[in-house]
């Protein structure tokens, strides 16, 4: 994510993180989610899917912040995000 | 180690979209066109019905006839797809019969305002416990396009090449004159906002309606000269959230912007409530609620 300053918090504030799961088959090319992503890791692929559509591939597989808004305005139940697991095991105070 | 073995089996197994539950996927993918706004509505509602934490034997969705009433078909619980514009009539018996049920009504503005107009009013009036999702989408999407109650004035549809000459419903206007107990309008680019309201409106006792704007790309926006993307837009940039805004100012434009947000919610004793105080005074006090 790029940010114009960095905040006061950013030490102990933790951005969660995200992977982006799309359904090929079921995308019908509207690029909502494309358009809508706060971060902009998504774009249209060169490929088709099964319908003739182009869906959705992930850009910047680490930039998704597990918003998770491309799930919910997915009209067609085709792409969603889950968390993902943390990098360090250790713990955080 | 843990990790490369959770990577393994998901790389395996096919993808699984988190309200798969609460979806008949063997009828997937649906019926609405590329850019249709109505999945994201009714995968909003299916979103607040799983977050009312609720088993799915307690919601029944009933929807009339129409692109949006389709959701009905597509819904993993108990559901009716009945005559146009009786989805209300249905519902209301369905809530009468069994109080315990949560019904939701999710239908188009032409079924429930045009055709089924008496029976969205009627149902308001005597506040009948249900939840009413109404999209609306501008026009007679799946007959291809006809002008309809909700046409805006000069909008250009297959039956009005010239612009349509009337004056378009004000919907929450309507609900909130014939009685309704909790009124909000959302599009459904504000799909959190929408979302929490209908969780909120399921869990109101009372009649609940709330309007979703949504894009047609290919029947309305076509002849309108606007994409899929840019409804969105419009979306975004030409609306104003004012919560508490009263419904006979929502007419048109309020300074060139749509006003959404919610605007009325008033605690009302139900219909099933009246008519037990009403009717059996004396009977069935355990199902007065």
């Amino acid at each position: 994510m790029k940010l114009w300053r960095v905040p006061l918090d950013a030490g102990h504030v933790k951005v969660t993180r995200g992977i982006v799961h799309v359904i090929e088959d079921r995308c019908k090319g509207c690029g909502y989610c494309i358009e809508y992503c706060p971060t902009h890791i998504l774009g249209f692929s060169k490929h088709y899917n099964k319908k003739g559509y182009h869906p959705p591939q992930i850009l910047n597989p680490d930039g998704c912040v597990h918003c998770r808004y491309c799930e919910i305005i997915c009209p067609e139940f085709a792409i969603y995000s889950v968390e993902a697991p943390k990098p360090d095991t250790q713990p955080e105070e | 180690m843990e990790s490369a073995k959770k990577g393994k089996t998901q790389s395996k197994q096919p993808p699984r979209h988190p309200l798969d539950d609460w979806l008949r996927t063997d009828r997937m993918p649906h019926i609405w066109c590329p850019g249709c706004g109505i999945g994201t509505a009714f995968s909003a509602c299916l979103s607040a019905m799983a977050a009312t934490g609720l088993p799915k034997e307690n919601f029944v969705m009933v929807s009339g006839i129409g692109c949006s009433a389709r959701g009905a078909g597509y819904a993993n619980v108990d559901s009716y797809h009945t005559t146009h514009g009786r989805a209300i009539p249905f519902a209301t018996g369905l809530k009468l019969a069994n109080p315990d049920l949560n019904v939701v009504v999710f239908s188009g503005d032409g079924d429930l305002f045009a055709i089924g107009g008496n029976h969205f009013i009627h149902a308001a009036r005597r506040n009948v416990d249900l939840t009413v999702v109404c999209v609306n989408n501008y026009n007679y999407g799946m007959t291809g396009g006809q002008v309809a109650a909700t046409t805006p004035h000069l909008a250009k549809t297959t039956t009005t090449p010239r612009g349509n000459p009337e004056n378009p419903f004000n919907i929450p206007l309507l609900a909130f004159a014939a009685g309704a107990a909790y009124v909000a309008r959302w599009t459904m680019l504000h799909a959190r906002d929408l979302m929490d309201s209908i969780e909120e409106a399921l869990k109101k006792p009372g009649f609940s309606f709330i309007e979703v704007l949504s894009p047609c790309p290919i029947n309305y926006g076509r002849r309108n000269k606007e994409k899929a993307l840019d409804t969105l837009h419009i979306y975004q940039e030409q609306t104003i959230i004012k919560n508490g805004a009263h419904p006979a100012e929502l007419e048109g434009r309020q300074d060139g912007k749509i006003v959404l947000g919610k605007f009325w919610d008033v605690a009302k004793p139900s219909c099933n409530e009246l008519y037990e105080k009403t009717c059996r005074p004396d009977f069935g006090k355990d199902h007065a609620a």
